[in-house]
């Protein structure tokens, strides 16, 4: 498949299950709640020592959020319901409670409630409070601002984590070009974050490495510097990759990333310097989720 | 949605106990069955078809026409479905309700949504003393559910109550949200003496400043407070003026109390 240029590769990005949820931080104003927002999807690109892979997954209005002001969403993903649910109380805690005239609720209420200001009620001291509203039992949490307010509970539900697809271009910057497109069409689907800095990542891995102490080691078949002595993946023209990593709610809403970002790089095409587009897997073994580039585009 | 009706024939002598005439209790009988049920009165009790015409069709809508204060314990206990009253109720309206709707367009008697534990009761009336709290010998009040009231309450409302909304469009008597565990008690109107007294927790939600509060409040200042936003807009279905209270740009006075039974209530009044 050629489109505008661009080479699709037969290939399918590798994605695993996880566990999700969202959670809504408002503030004073748009700006206090992206800086409380950032803190807390800070850190959290690969759940392999991050312990979770968080991001900002769309401004909120204040018509959209429960106490009328404007806010921000923000999904986190993690491989149990466990350590998700330990990273958001940390989370939560140390980026958001701390943060200026913050608030924090609930983005998802199906699945397994889990702690969301139930543990981080106690920072009150004794002079916290309660409300349940609407069937929804909030927490009131004096603070020296004012009043921290935190929802109980936020619901988990499985999701998808590791959506990917690779950019190969003829040089850095044309290959970074093409990324920033891709995640500013995929910042409009809804359900999904691109966990990495600027939501690109440029050191993809494979499993392994010859140091028995790592799990994971550099993509060596895309690394352009060393493909004289590697079993590339790169053809001459090929200078540069870039990653973008998708986490999803559902399937189909990293497929939907995946076209997004896709259709964005080869708008840009092979005059552009993007030459293919192909996508990370593990040989299929690993992840469940599969999602075939070539069939994606054709959809 | 078709209802039963069941029409007063005269005001009785002597208190009618309808709480076994509850919509899911009516829902699967026959009209002649329903007839012939029988309520207490006094020390006797009376067949439904003898104080009440019926008419409508069985279902889990109830109205009740021609009501009189002598009609106790309406809707007390029920679990779903919607009773309508035309006309006054007596005591216990909706007492332990743990479902449904209650609509009264006209007074209600004491002890109203005592122990109501889910649900919506609105009166377009006034309410007598005691709503929303705890009967004698109960450990508490309301325990949620929201109760619209669109006249004035008498004393003690919302006494012992424990979660919930209890909303008064006009006045509330005196020591209104005493003895309050938690939940919210709003009052668009006046209050009398002494409102908050021996409160635990919870909010007395005042748009007006009282005369006077009790001695064991003490003031922490005047600020915006962000779960108000959540309050109306939970709020923001109803009829009245709860129903348009502002989401944002309010600031309330908070005082603290009752300093003599723990002192982690609040009475916020509007400025």
């Amino acid at each position: 498949m050629i489109l505008n240029g661009v080479t699709i590769d037969d290939e399918f990005a590798e994605a695993f299950g996880m566990k999700a949820t969202r959670v809504l931080i408002t503030a004073h104003t748009l700006e206090w709640a992206h800086r409380a927002a950032a803190s807390a999807t800070g850190f959290a690109t690969s759940v392999i020592a991050c312990g979770c892979e968080a991001g900002i997954e769309r401004e909120l209005t204040p018509k959209e959020t429960q106490d009328g002001r404007p806010g921000v969403a923000i999904l986190l993903f993690a491989m149990s319901g466990k350590e998700l649910a330990r990273q958001i109380e940390r989370r939560v805690g140390q980026c958001v409670l701390t943060s200026p005239t913050s608030a924090a609720f609930a983005g998802i209420t199906d699945g397994e409630a889990v702690p969301l200001g139930k543990n981080l009620r106690f920072f009150g001291d004794g002079f916290q409070s309660s409300k349940l509203i609407a069937g929804r039992r909030y927490w009131r949490v004096p603070v020296m601002d004012g009043e921290f307010l935190v929802e109980e509970t936020t619901g988990v539900i499985p999701a998808v984590g590791g959506g990917n697809f690779l950019v190969l271009a003829e040089s850095q910057p044309q290959a970074l070009a093409a990324c920033e497109a891709a995640i500013t069409a995929m910042r409009k689907v809804p359900n999904v974050i691109m966990p990495f800095p600027g939501g690109v990542v440029r050191s993809g891995s494979k499993v392994g490495s010859k140091y028995k102490a790592l799990q994971a080691s550099t993509n060596d078949a895309f690394c352009p510097t060393i493909r004289a002595v590697t079993a590339s993946q790169l053809s001459a023209e090929i200078g540069s990759v870039m990653e973008i990593v998708i986490d999803g709610l559902t399937a189909p809403d990293i497929s939907a990333a995946m076209r997004a970002g896709i259709q964005a790089v080869v708008k840009l095409g092979a005059a552009k310097g993007i030459r293919r587009v192909s996508a990370g897997n593990y040989g299929g073994k690993l992840g469940k989720f599969h999602f075939r580039l070539r069939e994606i585009m054709a959809s | 949605m078709s209802s039963l009706r069941l029409t007063l024939k005269s005001r009785p002598a002597q208190a009618l106990d309808l709480s076994p005439l509850v919509p899911e209790r009516l829902a699967g009988l026959s009209k002649p069955e329903i007839g012939a049920l029988e309520i207490a009165t006094g020390n006797r009790r009376v067949r439904v078809d003898q104080l009440f015409s019926v008419a409508g069709d069985p279902g889990l809508a109830l109205e009740i026409r021609d009501g009189c204060d002598q009609l106790q314990g309406v809707g007390a206990g029920m679990t779903q479905g919607a009773i309508v009253v035309r006309g006054d109720v007596g005591a216990y309206l909706g007492a332990g309700m743990t479902g449904g709707t209650i609509a009264v367009h006209g007074n209600a008697g004491a002890f109203a949504a005592s122990g109501m534990r889910e649900g919506e009761v609105r009166i377009t009336g006034n309410a007598g003393d005691f709503l929303g709290a705890a009967r004698p010998g109960d450990h508490q009040g309301m325990r949620g559910g929201v109760v619209l009231v669109s006249g004035s309450a008498g004393d003690r409302a919302g006494d012992r109550m424990r979660r919930g909304a209890l909303l008064i469009e006009g006045n509330a008597g005196d020591y209104c949200a005493s003895r309050m565990v938690a939940g919210t008690l709003a009052v668009w109107g006046g209050v009398g003496r002494f409102p908050g007294l021996a409160m635990r927790r919870g909010t007395l939600l005042l748009q007006r400043s009282p005369a006077a509060l009790p001695p064991t409040f003490n003031e922490s200042g005047t600020f915006p407070f962000t779960f108000l936003a959540l309050l109306a807009r939970a709020w923001r279905n109803l009829p009245g003026p709860f129903g348009k209270l502002p989401e944002s740009g309010l600031q309330y006075r908070r005082f603290m109390g009752d300093l003599a039974n723990d002192g982690r209530g609040e009475i916020l009044i509007r400025v």
